[in-house]
C-alpha cells in the first residue's frame, strides 16, 4: 500500500500547499512509500524531473508515477505504474456493488516482432517483454520494460527491466551482442565469457550482478 | 506493368553505379525496355559509365523543377535501343530533390518503360531515401566485410521503413546483390563468407558478381560490363541476377566452383 499524491497545476502552488500541510504533521510522510499520479498534471518530461526533484528535497519517498505519458520514463525515473486501485478502509458500502466501469481495452503487455531489428533501429518498449523472431543486427537496440526474447543472433544491443525491474531476463539464440543491461546493470562485449560467442545463452540478474550463462 | 527497382547500399564504393548499369543493359537485352535514373545529384556518375557524358543536355533536377520535359532529358543508348538514361545534375546538391518532384518523374517514367531502375547515391540522407521512396524492390548492393554489411542492414531497415510502399502497408521486395566476391580471400577467411553475409542480412541472394578486371575496363570504357564483356564471369553473373530480377529460377553458380553448388542457399528465404 502507498500513499498517492495528486499534483495539480501550478505546480509551485500545489508545492506550497504541500509544505503548509507537512509543517502541520512533520512525521506523515516519513518513510512511507509514495505513488505520485499526474493525470491532472500532464507535464512534460522536465517538469516531472523537477518535480521528483522537489519532492525529494522534501524526504518524499517517491517508488512509482502513475497517469503519465510513456515519453515520461527514463532511467533514473522511478517506474510507471497503471491499474493503481484505491484502498477503501473500513466497512464496504452495502447494497449492490455498482457495475464496474468498463475497463478501456489494453494493448497486450509484451511486443512481438516478426522480422529482424535492423542496425541503426530502436525499439523501446518499456510496458513489457519483447520477443523478436529474428536477428537484431550490430548498432541496433531492443529496451523492454521486462524480458527480452531473441529467436535469432543478438549482436546489438538488449536493454531490459528499464522500468526497474531484476527479474527480468535477456535470451537468444546467439549471442554475438554488443550490450547486455538489465534493470541499470550492464555488460559490455568485453566482459562477456569469450566462450559463450555464438551459444545459445541467458543473462540474469543475482544480488547487484549480471550473470551470464549457456542455455544448451 | 511497370516496375521501380532502387540498387542501394547505404555504404559508398561498393558497387551501385556499375550494378545499376550492368543490370539496366543485361534487362535491356531480353527486350524489355529499360531506363536508369541517376539519383546521386552532385556526384553524377552513372552517365560515364554508360559513356553518355558528353550527351547530357537536361538532367532529372530541370525535370522536377520543369525547365525540361522528360523526353528532353532521357538520353538514349546508342548501342542497345531499349536502354534510356535519365542523368542527375552535377552543379546541384540534393536538396534540389523534392519528394513530389521526383514522384511525379517517376510515375510519368512508369508509363514509358518496363523497368525503372534509380541509383541511389550513398549514405541515409536525402538523396538516398527520395530514390528508395518511390520503389517496388530494392537491389541490396553490398560487398563481403563487416562495414558494408551492417551498412546494408541499415538500409533494409530504412526500405522496410520510410519507402511509399512500406507506409502503405506493402512489403518492398529486398534482393540481396553481392559484389566483389572473391572465393580465394573468403576461404582463407580475409573476407566474409556468403552464407554469414546471408545469415546477417536474411534476404534472398540475388546473385554473386565475382572481383573482376573486366568490370573496372568496362566502366573506364564507359560501357556496362553486360555490354562490353558479356561472356566475363562478372557479365554472366549480372546476367543471371537480371534473369532472376525478371522472375525466372535460375541456379546460382558459386565463382571459382562448380555449377550448382549454391543452389541450395536459395532455398533459405527469409523476411
Amino acid at each position: 500500500m502507498a500513499l498517492v499524491l495528486v499534483p495539480e497545476p501550478p505546480v509551485a502552488d500545489w508545492l506550497a500547499g504541500l509544505d503548509t500541510q507537512m509543517q502541520r504533521s512533520p512525521a506523515f510522510f516519513a518513510g512511507k512509500p509514495v505513488v505520485i499520479d499526474l493525470t491532472s498534471l500532464a507535464a512534460a518530461p522536465e517538469v516531472v524531473a523537477g518535480l521528483l526533484e522537489a519532492l525529494a528535497a522534501r524526504g518524499i519517498r517517491v517508488v512509482g508515477i502513475e497517469g503519465a505519458e510513456p515519453a515520461v520514463s527514463g532511467y533514473d525515473l522511478p517506474p510507471l505504474l497503471t491499474g493503481g486501485r484505491t484502498v477503501l478502509e473500513g466497512i464496504a458500502p452495502e447494497g449492490p456493488a455498482a457495475p464496474a466501469p468498463a475497463e478501456p481495452p489494453q494493448d497486450p503487455p509484451f511486443l512481438l516482432l516478426a522480422a529482424p531489428v535492423r542496425s541503426g533501429q530502436s525499439v523501446v518498449f518499456p510496458r513489457g517483454d519483447v520477443t523478436v523472431v529474428g536477428s537484431v543486427g550490430s548498432g541496433a537496440e531492443v529496451v523492454a520494460g521486462g524480458s527480452i526474447h531473441v529467436y535469432g543472433t543478438l549482436r546489438g544491443r538488449a536493454v531490459a527491466g528499464v522500468s526497474g525491474n531484476a527479474q527480468a531476463r535477456i535470451f537468444c539464440r546467439r549471442l554475438e551482442a554488443e550490450l547486455l543491461a538489465i534493470d541499470g546493470l550492464y555488460r559490455t562485449a568485453d566482459d562477456i565469457e569469450p566462450r559463450l560467442r555464438g551459444k545459445a545463452t541467458m543473462a540474469w540478474l543475482e544480488g547487484d550482478s549480471m550473470r551470464v550463462a549457456g542455455l544448451d | 506493368m511497370a516496375k521501380v527497382l532502387v540498387v542501394t547500399s547505404g555504404k559508398g564504393g561498393v558497387g551501385k553505379t556499375t550494378s545499376t548499369a550492368a543490370l539496366g543493359a543485361a534487362l535491356a537485352q531480353s527486350g524489355k525496355t529499360v531506363v536508369v535514373v541517376d539519383f546521386d545529384v552532385g556526384l553524377r556518375n552513372l552517365d560515364l559509365v554508360m559513356g553518355a557524358e558528353r550527351r547530357v543536355v537536361f538532367d532529372l533536377i530541370n525535370v522536377i523543377q520543369g525547365d525540361a520535359r522528360l523526353t528532353q532529358a532521357l538520353i538514349r543508348d546508342k548501342r542497345l535501343d531499349t536502354l534510356a538514361l535519365l542523368p542527375a545534375s552535377q552543379t546541384r546538391d540534393k536538396d534540389a530533390l523534392t519528394a513530389e518532384g521526383v514522384g511525379k518523374v517517376i510515375e510519368e517514367l512508369r508509363g514509358k518503360f518496363d523497368w525503372v531502375i534509380c541509383d541511389s547515391p550513398a549514405g541515409i540522407e536525402k538523396g538516398a531515401t527520395l530514390a528508395m521512396h518511390n520503389a517496388d524492390a530494392a537491389v541490396v548492393v553490398t560487398n563481403p566485410e563487416v562495414s558494408s554489411v551492417r551498412d546494408s542492414d541499415r538500409i533494409i531497415g530504412m526500405l522496410d521503413s520510410k519507402t511509399a510502399r512500406a507506409a502503405r502497408g506493402e512489403r518492398i521486395e529486398k534482393h540481396l546483390l553481392l559484389t566483389r566476391y572473391d572465393p580465394q580471400r573468403a576461404q582463407r577467411g580475409e573476407m566474409l563468407k556468403v552464407e554469414d553475409v546471408m545469415e546477417i542480412l536474411s534476404i534472398p541472394l540475388l546473385g554473386i558478381i565475382p572481383e573482376s578486371e573486366e568490370v573496372l575496363r568496362a566502366s573506364n570504357l564507359g560501357a556496362p560490363v553486360t555490354l562490353n564483356a558479356p561472356q566475363s564471369s562478372a557479365g554472366r553473373a549480372y546476367f543471371d541476377a537480371a534473369r532472376r530480377l525478371m522472375g525466372e529460377t535460375v541456379p546460382q553458380v558459386m565463382p571459382g566452383e562448380k555449377r550448382g553448388l549454391m543452389s541450395k542457399l536459395f532455398g533459405r528465404r527469409v523476411a
